[in-house]
């Protein structure tokens, strides 16, 4: 009983000293971030043209096949793709996230959670990148309202929160098992087309509705895009994401707490 | 006060994707690099790095870990530095840890050498404003002149352990690990890097090194330990230790 309380508390220590690390792990980001556009001009805006002529190409084709109205359905998608890539990409990288950075892990004793928060913060620098898009796009199909454009924010911690505990869960599964990440990168490339990103939820038929209702990632979406879209509010896709973060967040603690220790030998 | 404490420490490094021969098993434990083989709980095989060791080290020593490629010094220090946590036994460290191993790590070659100082330096954990403080310092001691204003990856290998060094050296700590004792940069830095890495060394009230300088290790360190397939086959402790006042 001694020796597991020992461990949890080194794993919340090791998570409050991550945290604390915040200078270090932006610093890694950023480097990272610069590393892979060196010397190229446009460096990380690249994503931003790349996603701006997938939404630019994808819209109004895809809003005339399936039938919508073009300027909400280039507000939809744009959003939409911009926090998917977010979300996949937060999610696909976890698996490396402690395998490539075996360098550091063998070199020098950092708090585990360091490399997870620089991973979250990497792909945060992308979003901000990308985020432009977002803006251009609101600027010229406006959207309904604007007044509960505060829960922006407040959408957005909660699914980083929810993509942090995943990301620790997973780099830990993965650095131990290999074809997880494998595994993982095939479930997200499914979960893009199940969940409604090309298209809209409330296309389903009341038959087909649990594709949606029961995809966290559609709740994830969700609490993002309706208060910048100015749509409707549900509170059942932010319980959902709150009791996920709570449900998740636990259950990956204590995995933390009990593989934690032996993850610099599985490198 | 700074002391290290260990009692049973063990380390084991599991072996994955490569199943149990009993005959390549038996072959290797006749070798004399390497841990032990062994097989663990779940018939596993590992590699026992480090096998029940016991020993205290205490202000003023100067440790030296000698023993074959693969007895386990290396990685005595990294279970030190924190970096791996024993798997069985314990382990007690009280003081401020330097690390001297990996000197270059998370150096950028696209930044300047004036912000990897800082890089460095928040790898390390110290603030900005103390990074503040000690850059001149640490940038004058490095004596890269204008180089420092240039990308990383312009320098030469030397130059970039050079400043890595100065970096590493720059503050004092408690407990020093070595693996084998740093020699950086050309003639004249080599010596003057010495001076500076001897007072460190000096200031500390721990230092345990490994080394293959078997005339190093008696001359400078009041403990020795012999390691072999990890584990401590000669202890030696040297009548009086370091006289910490003396030397400083």
């Amino acid at each position: 009983m001694n020796e597991k309380h020992r461990a949890i508390h080194k794993a919340a220590r090791d998570l409050i000293q991550g945290a604390q690390r915040s200078s270090l792990w932006w610093a890694l980001a950023w480097q990272e971030t610069r590393q892979r556009y060196r010397r190229s001009m446009l460096g990380p805006f690249w994503i931003t043209i790349s996603t701006a002529v997938m939404v630019g190409a994808m819209g109004p084709l895809y809003g005339v096949l399936l039938g919508q109205d073009v300027g909400s359905y280039l507000q939809h998608l744009a959003v939409s793709l911009i926090f998917w890539t977010f979300i996949s990409a937060s999610i696909n990288e976890s698996g490396s996230a402690f395998i490539a950075a075996e360098g550091f892990i063998k070199q020098i004793a950092l708090p585990l959670t360091t490399y997870i928060f620089r991973l979250i913060a990497r792909n945060l620098i992308l979003l901000a990148h990308n985020f432009a898009i977002v803006v251009v796009v609101l600027l010229i199909f406006p959207p309904a309202h604007m007044q509960d454009i505060w829960l922006f924010p407040l959408g957005l911690l909660l699914v980083i929160g929810n993509l942090f505990w995943l990301s620790l869960l997973l780099a830990l599964v993965s650095t131990r098992f290999r074809d997880v990440p494998q595994l993982v990168s095939n479930l997200v490339q499914v979960a893009f087309f199940l969940s409604p990103i090309i298209w809209k939820a409330d296309m389903l038929s009341a038959k087909t509705r649990f594709v949606a209702d029961f995809n966290p990632l559609f709740h994830f979406l969700e609490i993002i895009r309706a208060p910048l879209l100015g749509e409707p509010i549900y509170a059942t896709s932010w319980i959902f994401a709150g009791t996920l973060l709570v449900a998740g967040s636990s259950i990956s603690f204590l995995a933390f707490a009990r593989l934690r220790a032996r993850t610099p030998y599985w490198l | 006060m700074a002391f290290i404490k260990a009692r049973g420490l063990t380390v084991e490094f599991p072996v994955y994707g490569f199943t149990s021969h009993r005959s390549l098993k038996k072959s290797l434990l006749n070798v004399a690099t390497g841990g032990i083989l062994a097989k663990d709980a779940s018939n596993h095989v590992v590699v026992r790095a480090l096998d029940e060791l016991d020993f205290e080290f205490h202000d003023g020593d100067r440790v030296g870990l000698i023993g074959h490629n693969g007895s386990g010094k290396t990685t005595l220090l990294q279970v030190l530095a924190g970096i791996y946590e024993p798997i069985r036994g314990e382990l007690k460290v009280q003081g401020k840890i330097a690390s001297m191993l990996g000197i270059s790590l998370g150096m950028d070659g696209d930044v300047t050498g004036l912000e990897n100082i800082y890089l460095r330096g928040r790898l390390l954990g110290f603030s900005r404003a103390r990074m503040d403080s000690m850059v001149e310092d640490i940038a004058e001691f490095a004596g890269l002149g204008d180089y420092l204003h240039l990308p990383l990856r312009t320098y030469s290998s030397g130059m970039a352990m050079r400043l890595a060094f100065s970096v590493m050296t720059s503050t004092p700590a408690d407990i020093i690990l070595m693996d084998e004792w740093l020699s950086v940069g050309d003639a004249e830095f080599v010596e003057k890097a010495q001076v500076r890495l001897r007072q460190l060394v000096n200031q500390a009230r721990i230092v345990v090194i490994a080394s293959h300088d078997l005339a190093m290790i008696q001359h400078q360190c009041n403990v020795i330990l012999n390691l072999e397939h990890g584990k401590i086959v000669k202890s030696e402790r040297k009548a009086e230790a370091f006289n910490l006042e003396s030397k400083q």
